[in-house]
Order: C-alpha cells, then sequence, then structure tokens
C-alpha cells in the first residue's frame, strides 16, 4: 500500500497555537489547575501532554503532573492482528484516585483508543473525572466517545489517514490529511 | 522479534536478542505487579493447558497466576508419567492435551525433551515449564531480569553456581544463557555432582571442589537446591555437605558485598543455604518470585495471545490508533 499526501491540516505554528488555545481552555473549564494531571497516551499523545503541562505552567504558575499510558494490554483486537504488538511502560507516578485527568492524543478516530485507555486509568484507581484532550478530531468513531477538548475538527473519508507528525518523535512538525492508493 | 518463536522450549537456541527482548517486554509487567487492580482482559478467551507431570508447586502456580492475570482460563492436568513407558506416555499425553483443545500449553515432564516432542506434533505454543535434567528456560529468564535489575546490566559477570549442577535443569538453562551474555561462570559442588562436558556450553568454564576458590570474586551466586533424596551415605552425608557447600555469611564476605545472591527455590534453610544469607540484603530470592511472575506473563502474551498467521486480517486497519 502507498499513501499519497492530499494537504497539510496543520504547519506548525499552527499547531503551536493550537496547544496553547486547548491549554487555556483546560485552565478555565477545570477552575484552574490545582487537581489537574495529564495522562499522554503512547505514543504521540505524550509530546503533547508535556507541551500543554509546560504551556500550563507559563500561565499558571502551577506544575500539572503528566503520566504516560500504553494502551497495548487493553486493546480490543489483539486476537486479530497476529504477531503481538510490543509493550511499553506505562509511567503514571502519582495516585490517579480523586484526580481530574485530562487525558491527551493526538487523533480521534474510532475512539477505541480512548476506551482502552479508561480501562487502563480504572486499574490504577479512581479518578475523580476523566476528560479527553485531543490535537485532531477525524470522525468515524465506533464507540460512543467525544473529546471535551478539540484542537481541529477535520472531515475525512474512511480511506484517509490523519498523519501526525511531532519534533520529539519525527524530524519535522506538522498535520497532514494522506491517502491510501493500493 | 518473538514472531519465530512459535514455542519456549530452551534457552540455548535463543539470541541475545531474542532473550533481551523477552526481559525488555517483562519490564510492563513487572509494574502491573504493583498496580492495586492487576488482572487484565489481554487474554480474555484464551485458554493455557497447564499440563504438569512431575510434582511443582512454586512454577506451577506461578504460570496459573500470570495466566489469571492475564484475563485467561487455564486448566490444570496433573499426572505421574512413571508407570508408563516414556514413549507411549508421552503420545498419550499430546493426545489428551490436544483434545481440551487450548490455544497453549504450559509443560512439565521428567523426561528430557517431553515439551520438545508434544511441540512437534502439536499446532498451540508449547511453553517448557522444566524437562528432566535438560531445560528450565522460564528460570534461567527469571533470573537474568534478576540480575540485570539488581546489578545494572547483565553483560560480563562472573557467575558461581553452588550445588548439584548434574541433576539440574536450572544450572544448565542459566549457563547456557549467562554464556551467551559473556559470563565467566564457575561451578562448585562435591565431585561427583559437577560434570564434565559442560565446557562446550560455555567457553571458559571453570569447576571446583572448593567453595571458598569459587566465591572469591563472584557478582552472582546462584545456590541450587539440594534435593535429599540425592544425598546418601557414604558418597555424601548432609553434615559434611554443609560443613563444605552451605553458603553462610562468613562465606559470602568472600565474594565482597556487591554479590548477588539467588535461590530457584524452595530453599532447604540449613542446607545449602544459611538463613542469615537468605534473608540478608544480597539476597534476590524474593524478586526472583515476583520477576518470575512477569517473566512468564510477557511470554504467554507473546506466545498465546495473538491470532494464528493466516488468521484474516480485521476489516479496519488501525492506522489512526495509537502506535
Amino acid at each position: 500500500m502507498r499513501v499519497v499526501e492530499k494537504r497539510q491540516l496543520l504547519s506548525a505554528d499552527q499547531i503551536g497555537r493550537t496547544l496553547q488555545r486547548l491549554a487555556h481552555q483546560i485552565v478555565e473549564q477545570s477552575g484552574g489547575a490545582k487537581d489537574l494531571a495529564f495522562i499522554g497516551i503512547r505514543r504521540r499523545g505524550v509530546p503533547l501532554a508535556e507541551r500543554l503541562a509546560g504551556l500550563v505552567r507559563d500561565s499558571t504558575q502551577v506544575t500539572v503532573p503528566v503520566g504516560t499510558l500504553d494502551i497495548t494490554l487493553y486493546r480490543d483486537d489483539l486476537s486479530t492482528v497476529g504477531p503481538q504488538p510490543v509493550v511499553h511502560s506505562t509511567e503514571i507516578d502519582f495516585p490517579v484516585d480523586d484526580r481530574d485527568l485530562v487525558v491527551v492524543d493526538d487523533v480521534l478516530y474510532t475512539g477505541r483508543t480512548v476506551r482502552a485507555a479508561m480501562n487502563g486509568l480504572f486499574d490504577l484507581g479512581r479518578p475523580r473525572r476523566i476528560r479527553l484532550c485531543v490535537l485532531v478530531d477525524r470522525g468515524h468513531r465506533e464507540l460512543p466517545i467525544e473529546a471535551t477538548f478539540v484542537g481541529r475538527t477535520v472531515e475525512t473519508a474512511d480511506s484517509e489517514i490523519v498523519e501526525v507528525r511531532l519534533k520529539e518523535i519525527d524530524t519535522e512538525e506538522r498535520v497532514m490529511l494522506v491517502d491510501r492508493v493500493d | 522479534m518473538l514472531q519465530r518463536l512459535p514455542h519456549l522450549l530452551g534457552i540455548e537456541d535463543l539470541s541475545t536478542e531474542q532473550i533481551a527482548f523477552i526481559l525488555d517486554q517483562a519490564k510492563p509487567f513487572q509494574e502491573l505487579q504493583r498496580h492495586p487492580l492487576k488482572k487484565l482482559a489481554t487474554l480474555r478467551g484464551k485458554t493455557v493447558a497447564v499440563a504438569f507431570f512431575e510434582a511443582s508447586t512454586r512454577t506451577r502456580i506461578s504460570f496459573t497466576t500470570a495466566a489469571a492475570r492475564l484475563g485467561a482460563d487455564t486448566m490444570a492436568l496433573q499426572a505421574e508419567a512413571s508407570s508408563l513407558k516414556k514413549g507411549e506416555s508421552l503420545i498419550d499425553t499430546v493426545r489428551t492435551l490436544e483434545a481440551m483443545r487450548p490455544d497453549g500449553i504450559v509443560m512439565r515432564h521428567s523426561s528430557s525433551g517431553a515439551p520438545a516432542f508434544v511441540a512437534q506434533r502439536i499446532e498451540v505454543p508449547v511453553l517448557n515449564a522444566g524437562d528432566g535434567m535438560h531445560e528450565h528456560p522460564t528460570q534461567a529468564l527469571l533470573d537474568a531480569l534478576t540480575i540485570r535489575d539488581r546489578k545494572g546490566k547483565l553483560e560480563g559477570w562472573n557467575v558461581t553456581i553452588l550445588g548439584d549442577i548434574l541433576h539440574s535443569r536450572v544450572a544448565r538453562s542459566n549457563i547456557h544463557l549467562l554464556s551467551k551474555f559473556g559470563a565467566r561462570i564457575t561451578l562448585c559442588g562435591p565431585a561427583m555432582w559437577i560434570p564434565r562436558g559442560l565446557e562446550t556450553l560455555a567457553p571458559g568454564l571453570r569447576r571446583t571442589t572448593c567453595i571458598e576458590e569459587a566465591l572469591s570474586g563472584a557478582d552472582v551466586i546462584m545456590v541450587l537446591r539440594v534435593q535429599t533424596e540425592r544425598i546418601h551415605e557414604p558418597a555424601l552425608s548432609p553434615e559434611e555437605y554443609v560443613l563444605r557447600y552451605q553458603l553462610t555469611q562468613k562465606r559470602l564476605c568472600l565474594a565482597g558485598p556487591d554479590a548477588l545472591v539467588l535461590h530457584p527455590g524452595p530453599m532447604i534453610r540449613g542446607l545449602e543455604i544459611d538463613s542469615t544469607v537468605a534473608d540478608g540484603p544480597q539476597s534476590a530470592v524474593l524478586e526472583q518470585v515476583t520477576n518470575g511472575l512477569a517473566i512468564r506473563m510477557a511470554l504467554l502474551y507473546h506466545l498465546v495471545g495473538g491470532a494464528p498467521a493466516d488468521a484474516p486480517h480485521p476489516a479496519k486497519d488501525r492506522s489512526n490508533a495509537s502506535d
């Protein structure tokens, strides 16, 4: 399968401004940043969560803890994908009990990843609230899951893929819409 | 990495990359042991047959718990293989196991090679939980994980294995594993328990009947269980074994304060190991138990989980799922 780029959805600058806006919304709608914690979903949710925590710190002087969640063991498609995917560490070194959690991921698509993330979080304790923050919502949900904080909503066809590139992981920083060519 | 590893039959045929991969994959499962809720649904709907044809408590409980924490069901099959002729009983074994339609088989047998025999005749993954005097691969992997965690790395240590090497599959699997990572191995015990020919497994392997010589400069000391039925006079009395080979605090001082003490269990305190050493800061016997769970969960996840290679792919791929 080949993929071709159709168009760019967000430039590096736009990603930066979007995160700035999301950080403000999160603080505003949480009544401050006191009980907040960010949970980044591996892989690209992690740098996004760290950046949001940095932006919140700049504006409120509150250091919001950031945890990393690996959802591999909670996936619902493991028995159908052939060789088992590699499991990575979940690093959440603060108690999630009674916390106001914001789960962060790059793209919201079927909702299955978020379902898995919530299962993983429940194994760690009983958060007071879980909200979801995504950079891009591309639709095509298969579960009743919506994000509280959305960077950009994009209409997509099922065959298209939203590619997020972040400087912490990739060589460049931008979001683009690509299509599969069989 | 484990795609080409359909079974876990021994350490001998594993590459260092495969071993390092299994140890790395045990890490997230070590963390799970600290979670308030330890039970996953990852292998829900899978059934693991736990077939033990030789007495065992620890390994059986460890595998059963590992399967349970991954959400798999277990079927226990226990039998004494000794009453039948070996060939016949093994074929019966295969048929019995197949009839239960498991997704994986954990197997211990008193005959060396029995798990390999079964693996050739059955479609599902077989995990060797100890076969005769051949191998006990999960024990060697959990020992390696414990060494790596406690000493920071696995490569290049002076490792002394103490006790009944001849009858020990734990020793054999450990010699295979550690020599792949450049260990300098010393075998120590009564002469009748130290077989010749192991040099071919591990270059530079050293043997001695003198415990003081074996302990001097050791970074890791593996104390093996001494089976009391194998100690009998006039060749060796228990008193003599204690006197000459028991790991005591005083002897441990010869190895230095950073030396790590391992024991596969069950320990006979006062015979092969002194209680002060077993409970002391240099001992990692309880970590070995916890690490055993993590290693077995990682192996069950990779070998039993997942669909067979020819299974149809799901309608929608996961291009926008987290990778």
